[in-house]
Parts: structure tokens; sequence; C-alpha cells
């Protein structure tokens, strides 16, 4: 419970995951609260992948409860549905439908899941087109836009379908420089608007402009949650400011 | 050695008599194949064992013998059974037409099916993580996502597929069917002259595989407009 006494949109406790012998994921306790912007940072292969796509089930925690929205995610299919159509993800490598239309990557799932009709599908398409600044890539395929483009149709996709949270895994890491912060750009106003974002990023200036809290995770673990202030300025954990200091060096 | 030009160009309209049915042999067998692949391929992916097994079993004893023996085995072989010529599929069986079908068909399947999942392993998972992270379910992405993207993956190893049915449709002339190759092999026959009559064969055979080839090239080509490098 927060102060307000709302339930938090996301709770992690005691998740663990496992693959094969190893484990990726230790004993996760996080909580993320309505309209909350948390950022998750940490050295390759820590786990913040496996973490985030635990929240959306794709992937599967083998111990520890998961509840995102009101919905534990069990083998129950409905709960996962219901998960999917409540959270919006955005991926390092985009990947958009490459066979389909801008537009028709943007239409697909309210038409299929939701069973918004044609016309209404495509007028939310177009307009979230408008909102990440493409409204003129409507007809293109994905390969004909460049990467900065492409990111901003995924995150068009996920908004489709009036996600309550979402996901981003490294946004911006498969993206030349140039083109990083048009993303950005897109990323902080949906922030403005008060979207719920779990957010794995390196980006440290995002980091600190946007983030209420920053949670850094060393294999397999959550060593230290702060607000940005705290986190870059007085980071407690022997790790956190070992990775800080390498990644602030250049 | 001489060599009759002549009797050649006068050999191909008779031959063209049997055209129609190689082109019956290759189309029907290709469509009842193609249409069995399918549910081979869902078998085989279906990732129940009792389905996948029996798929597994099936193109590997397809894969691994000659259309000929299968023809004949099917051809010689199974009137032997009371329980085959009194089944429904006698008709069928009886007549070498039918028989040549059902080889081919059998064949091609077990082709096409392994092709088809070629193209399925093709579609890359991230692009099927993102189809589940928006809510299709495991259905949805099958038919909007994997079975497009599939197709264009498959589409030139089964256009080499198709090929080789035609090739393999001149199997048929050793059960008495008159296609090309059998009508050939009766001109043969009256002529004395089998190096000409082969060569009008052949000359029937590679304008047809040539326009197979570009007939799935433009198809190809069209399947693949959001390929960037295409
Ligand atoms: N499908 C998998 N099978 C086996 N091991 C895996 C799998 N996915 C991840 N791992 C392992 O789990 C660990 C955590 O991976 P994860 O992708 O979550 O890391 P990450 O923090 O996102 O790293 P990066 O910054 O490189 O993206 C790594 O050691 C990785 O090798
Ligand atoms: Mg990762």
């Amino acid at each position: 419970m927060s102060e307000d006494g709302q339930q938090p949109i996301i709770v992690l406790e005691d998740v663990c995951k496992y693959f094969g012998d190893f484990q990726a994921l230790k004993n996760i306790n996080f909580q993320v609260q309505k309209g909350e912007r948390i950022v998750v940072c940490g050295p390759s292969g820590s786990g913040k992948s496996t973490m985030i796509r635990c929240i959306n089930r794709l992937e599967e925690h083998d111990s520890g409860k998961i509840i995102v929205n009101g919905h534990e995610l069990t083998n129950d299919v409905k709960d996962i549905d219901a998960v999917r159509r409540e959270v919006g993800m955005v991926f390092q490598s985009f990947n958009l439908f490459p066979h389909l239309k801008v537009i028709d990557n943007l239409m697909l799932a309210p038409k299929l899941v939701r069973k918004t009709s044609k016309a209404e599908a495509r007028e939310s398409a177009m307009r979230l087109l408008e909102r990440v600044y493409i409204p003129d890539q409507a007809d293109k395929y994905p390969s004909q836009l460049s990467g900065g483009q492409q990111q901003r149709v995924a995150i068009a996709r996920a908004l489709c379908m009036n996600p309550e949270v979402m996901l981003f895994d490294e946004p911006t890491s498969a993206l030349d420089p140039e083109m990083i912060s048009e993303v950005l750009d897109v990323m902080v106003e949906l922030a403005e608007e008060g979207m719920t974002m779990v957010c794995v990023t390196h980006e440290m200036g995002f980091a600190r402009s946007v983030a209420n809290n920053i949670a850094f995770m060393d294999r397999g673990e959550i060593v230290e949650t702060n607000p940005p202030n705290e986190f870059f300025n007085n980071p407690r954990n022997e790790r956190t400011k070992l990775f800080l200091s390498q990644i602030l060096s250049h | 050695m001489s060599f009759d030009v002549s009797l050649i160009i006068d050999s191909l309209p008779k031959m063209l008599r049997g055209l129609g049915l190689t082109l019956q042999l290759l189309f029907i067998s290709s469509f009842i194949g193609l249409a069995l692949a399918v549910v081979i391929l869902l078998m085989r992916i279906s990732g129940r064992w009792f389905l996948s097994a029996p798929a597994a079993v099936y193109i590997y004893v397809f894969r691994g013998t000659p259309i000929l023996v299968q023809i004949f085995v099917i051809y010689y072989g199974l009137p032997q059974f009371e329980l085959i010529r009194e089944s429904i599929f006698w008709p069928i069986l009886r007549e070498p037409f039918g028989c040549c079908v059902v080889a081919l068909s059998l064949n091609s399947g077990a082709y096409v099916s392994e092709i088809l999942r070629g193209g399925v392993l093709g579609v890359e998972k991230g692009v099927l993580e993102a189809a589940s992270a928006v809510g299709l379910s495991k259905r949805q992405r099958f038919i909007y996502i994997t079975t497009p993207i599939a197709v264009r993956l498959a589409i030139p190893a089964y256009s080499n597929d198709t090929i080789s049915m035609l090739k393999a449709t001149a199997l048929a002339s050793t059960v008495t069917l008159l296609e090309v190759t059998g009508v050939a092999r009766t001109i043969v026959a009256e002529t004395f002259a089998p190096y000409e009559i082969f060569i009008a064969a052949a000359i029937i055979y590679v304008t047809l595989a040539s326009m197979f080839q570009k007939g799935f090239g433009l198809f190809e080509k069209r399947m693949s407009r959001y390929v960037k490098d295409a």
C-alpha cells in the first residue's frame, strides 16, 4: 500500500527465475505505483530484461508472486491475457511486424484483441502516429523507416492498446546516436502525461530527469532503489558505486 | 550418327497431347500435397508427441524412398490386399492415374511440410514476442504473423519442389500413363529415333520448368515488397 492507500499497479514478491541451473532472478521484491516512473539499470546479464519480461509473462517466474493491476500471473491464460492487454512493451530491437504497413502494425491488436472496428482502429492509430511525429509514414513498411522511426512506431503500437503501464527494455540501445533523442523525447512526453513506466535503460540523463526511482540490479538482485538525486549523488552499495563510475566516466 | 531436327519439330505437337496429363498429375498432386503438408506441419509443431511422432515417421519414410519405388508399391503392391480392393479407395487405386496421384501427393506432402517448417522456424522470435505482448493469442499469432512471413520464406524452396514434382510426373510413364514422357516412349517405339524424341520431350519440360520458375519468381517478389533488399 502506498501513502494514499492505493494498491501498487505492479507487485513482485520474492520472485525467482531459473534458466536451467542458473538463477537469473533472486528473490526480487519490486513495486510500482500508478503514475510512477521507474528506471532499471545494471550491468549486462544482471537480469533486467528477465525481470521486466516476467511482468507480462514473456518469461515465466519459478516462484514468488507477480500481481499486475490486480491480476496475479499464474498459468491461467485469462490472467495472462488481461495483463497483456494492460501492459505495453517496447523492445530493444523494435520487433515490428515486418509484413505489415506501419498503420496495420498499429491496428492489428486493437482489431483482433479488442474487437475495435476498423475505422475506429485506424483513427486512433493515426492519432498515435501524430503523437510520435510520423503520421506521414503510415503507409510505409517498417523496413523503409530509420531505426528511430521504427522505435517510435513500436511505442505507438504498444499505446494502441491503451495500456495502464509501459515497459521499455533498452529502447535506445540499438539506435544510432543521432536517433536516440527522438525516441527519448517521445518517452519524456509520455512520462509527462502521467504514464506509468518501467524502463530499462542506461540513458542516465533520461533517468535523472524523468524517473521517480532508479533500481540498480546486479547478479539477479535489486541491490539498491533510490530517487535519482540520492542514487547519483549518494550511492550506498559498493556495486552501485562501481557501476556508476563506469557508466558516468564516458 | 544422323540427327533429324525435323523429327523433333514434327514430334512436338504429338507430345503436347501428353501435356494435359502431365499438368493434371502435377496440379492435383501439388494441391493435395500442399493440404497434406499443412496438416503434417501442424502435427509436427503441435508440441504433442502423439501428433508429432507419426508426422516425423511419415516424413522420414517418404523422403527416404524413391518416388518410383513408392509408385510401384502402390500400383503393384496394394491391390494384393483384399482389404484395399474392398475399400472405398479401390476406384482410385485401381487406376494407374490414381496410384500416381497418391504417390506424388504423399511425396510432396512430406517435402513441402519440411519446407513450410523451415519457413515457420525462420520467423524471428522477437516479432512473435511483440505479438504476444500486444495480446495476440497463440492462434492469432500463427495466422496473422507466422503464416504470412513463413510463406514468403518458403517460396524459393517450394518453387524448387514444384519443379522436382514436374520432373517426377515422368515416372508415371512406367505404369502405362501417356503423359509427356509416356507419349515420347510410344513415338520412339514407332520411329526408332529415341535421341530426337527425348530431346523434344526435354524441350517441353524445360519450357514448363522455366515458366513455373518465372511465376514463382513474380510471386516471391510480390510477397517480398516489404523487405528492404528484395
Ligand atoms: N532464455 C535464456 N536461457 C538461458 N539463459 C538466459 C536466457 N535469458 C537470459 N539468460 C541469462 O540470464 C541472465 C540475465 O539475462 P538478462 O537478459 O535478463 O540480462 P540483462 O540484465 O537484460 O542484460 P543486458 O544488459 O545484456 O540486456 C544472463 O546471464 C543470461 O545469460
Ligand atoms: Mg537485457
